[in-house]
Formats: structure tokens, C-alpha cells, sequence
């Protein structure tokens, strides 16, 4: 009985998993970006982003609560359009990218409202720590393409805590924390 | 007398001259590289030091093509007879070690500097431009290069003067003094 209880669960799991389209993030076109911005002095945004990335995520409309979605993120790509301070930012000062190559996002829960925004939780990788984090999500639209593709496009900002992930370097009180802005589309595979 | 040229006896007052300037240049510079990278961001020197060591970069690179050019035209001195034979050659490997060295200390600084394609500002003067951009992985290689072999240089640099002031103070010969007279009867 026990065995046929458990079957029962796991076919009716992957029925609901079965349910849910799966996207690739368009990293290809590049209708898609990791950026972030962080006070300099206190004074305005300091704007860059990860320019090598790749993710893709499962979704379904009648049950968002069961959306997933993973993203990698090369951290040697990072670009703030200055070549020494980039440098040093893959230093051991800042993402340390030789020994940590790779950020990583894992979901762990999503929470949608009736406006179609929401709460991800999920796992963030960076600097070889890795920390809870929530995403502010906005669904920005989605619909067939004209050339035969079916895309889905939202928007997430989470705010993270540079000495969370074990980046001390000491660059002022305005800029302790950061801003991330995931863009992303996703095209269905 | 005085004379501009080297000779097989003697170096000239323009080899002279680049030499001490350049060994003041270089070694300030690669105190100034050492102190700068390690700055803390609300350092007065965080923007300046960097700035000051580029545009200093950029006559240390001159010098050396100036060097090489007035070392292509010219006579050396052949090594004094009181050297043996493998301090002259070991001499002559480190100053060869140094061009070479210093070659691309220069050219992998210029690398950092315009990797994503932007100029190189010389002084208040003009801007020294970019010739490619590099990859990341590239311009960290390029980093490693200059870090590298800037420590080797200095090493070197240790060893050359250690090595004149052993000739100077122990086997008491001419080898310090050439390099610091002109005077043309000093080799004899």
C-alpha cells in the first residue's frame, strides 16, 4: 500500500512538473542582462553588470508557486566600463573570480500576486559564499514572437550586502550594499 | 676629458646619464606601484599615485628605446681585465635581463591601462592611445606580467649593485667608478 501511495505522489509530482514550461534565458540574442549599481560616496550610481551568464527556469501560470529557475553567472565578465577598476574588481579585493569563478542563483520558493509581481527566494552564490537572498520580481509581458518562439520577460532587484558575501574592502559607508537587476527573458523551449 | 660616446675603455656622459636617471626612475616606480595598489579608496593619492606612475611609465619607455638606440650606434666597453670571466658574462646576461625585462614591464602596464580600448593619459599633456582591447583573462594575464616581473627586476637590481659594490669595496677595481666618470682616462 505504502509503495503504491508513493508512486501515487511522485507521478502526480512530475504530472504537476510536466505542467510547466520550461524557458532558456536569451543570452544569445542578449535580451537579457545581470546589472547592478552602488553608490559611489554617497553621491550617484556607479552602474555595471555581468556580460557572461546563462540560467533557464520553469513556469506555469496556474501554479507559480511551483516556478524554478536557475542562473550561472562567469564572474570574470564583469564590465564597469574601466578596464582598472574592473581588473580590480576580479581581484582578490573584490570577487576573487580566480578562485571563485562562477555566481550561481538558485530559487527556492516564489510567491506571485495577483498583479503577476512577486517574491523569489533562492539561493545567491557569489565570492565562493552563499546566502539566502529575496528577489523583487516584476512580470513585464509575454506572448508568441514573430518568429514562432513563445517569450516571457520580467524584471527581479534584490539588494545584497557586500560583507555578506565576504567582499571587505572598504569602500565607504554609502556603498556597503549593492543593488542587482536581473532582466530576463526567457525564450520557451 | 669629457666625451659624449662610449669607448672600449670608458663609457660616454650620455650612457651615464641614462643610466643613474633610469635607475632612479625605475626603482621609485616600483616603490610608487607597490604603494599604490594597495591604497585605501579615501586616499588623497588613490587617483593621483596611479596617474603619476602611467605618465612616468611612459618616459621610462622612451628612455628605454632612447637606451637601446644610443647602445645600437655605439661602442661598449669591453669588461675590465680584472673580472673573470664568468662575472662578465653574468653581467652581461643581467643587463641584456634588463632591456628585456623592462620591455615588457612597460608594454604589459600599457596593457592594463587600455584594455577596454581607452587612452593612457600622459601628464596633463595628451592622451597615449589605445592599440587593442583585451579579454578579461587576458588583461589579468597582463597584470601577472607586470607584477612578475617587476619583482625580478628589482631582484636583478639587487644583485647588479651588490655586484659593483663588491668590485668597488673588495676587489677594489674600476667597475663602480666607469659608470660614475666620464673621464676618459678612468678605464685605462
Amino acid at each position: 500500500m505504502k509503495i503504491i501511495y508513493t508512486a501515487f505522489i511522485a507521478l502526480s509530482l512530475m504530472a504537476s512538473t510536466a505542467m510547466a514550461d520550461d524557458y532558456v534565458i536569451d543570452n544569445k540574442g542578449m535580451h537579457a542582462s545581470i546589472q547592478f549599481k552602488i553608490s559611489h560616496l554617497g553621491y550617484s550610481w556607479l552602474w555595471g553588470r555581468f556580460n557572461d551568464f546563462d540560467g533557464h527556469f520553469s513556469y506555469d501560470k496556474d501554479s507559480p508557486e511551483s516556478t524554478k529557475i536557475e542562473v550561472t553567472i562567469k564572474t570574470n565578465s564583469i564590465d564597469s566600463n574601466h578596464a582598472e577598476r574592473d581588473k580590480h574588481l576580479r581581484g582578490e579585493d573584490f570577487l576573487n573570480v580566480a578562485k571563485f569563478p562562477q555566481a550561481k542563483f538558485v530559487s527556492t520558493s516564489f510567491v506571485q500576486n495577483e498583479d503577476g509581481s512577486g517574491i523569489m527566494k533562492g539561493e545567491f552564490t557569489l565570492n565562493g559564499v552563499t546566502n539566502p537572498i529575496a528577489i523583487d520580481i516584476k512580470f513585464i509581458g509575454e506572448g508568441k514572437d514573430p518568429w514562432g518562439g513563445y517569450r516571457i520577460g520580467f524584471e527581479g532587484t534584490s539588494r545584497i550586502a557586500l560583507a555578506d558575501f565576504n567582499i571587505l574592502k572598504n569602500i565607504g559607508p554609502a556603498s556597503k550594499e549593492l543593488d542587482l537587476i536581473f532582466s530576463i527573458e526567457g525564450v520557451r523551449k | 676629458m669629457i666625451y659624449l660616446k662610449n669607448s672600449k675603455t670608458h663609457y660616454g656622459l650620455v650612457t651615464i646619464l641614462l643610466h643613474w636617471i633610469m635607475a632612479i626612475i625605475v626603482i621609485g616606480m616600483f616603490f610608487l606601484g607597490d604603494y599604490m595598489v594597495d591604497l585605501d579608496y579615501y586616499d588623497q593619492w588613490y587617483h593621483t599615485a596611479p596617474w603619476w606612475h602611467k605618465s612616468i611609465g611612459g618616459i621610462v619607455f622612451m628612455l628605454l628605446l632612447i637606451r637601446l638606440f644610443w647602445r645600437f650606434i655605439n661602442s661598449t666597453p669591453e669588461p675590465l681585465q680584472a673580472h673573470k670571466k664568468w662575472e662578465s658574462s653574468t653581467a652581461k646576461a643581467v643587463h641584456i635581463l634588463f632591456y628585456i625585462l623592462l620591455f615588457f614591464i612597460c608594454v604589459s602596464g600599457y596593457f592594463i591601462s587600455t584594455a577596454k580600448g581607452v587612452g593612457i593619459e600622459f601628464f596633463a599633456w595628451f592622451d597615449i592611445p589605445p592599440i587593442t582591447t583585451l579579454s578579461e583573462t587576458n588583461a589579468d594575464i597582463v597584470g601577472g606580467i607586470h607584477d612578475i616581473s617587476t619583482q625580478v627586476l628589482l631582484l636583478l637590481v639587487a644583485l647588479h649593485a651588490l655586484a659593483a659594490f663588491k668590485h668597488h669595496f673588495i676587489n677594489k677595481d674600476k667597475t663602480l667608478v666607469r659608470i660614475i666618470n666620464p673621464e676618459k682616462s678612468i678605464g685605462k
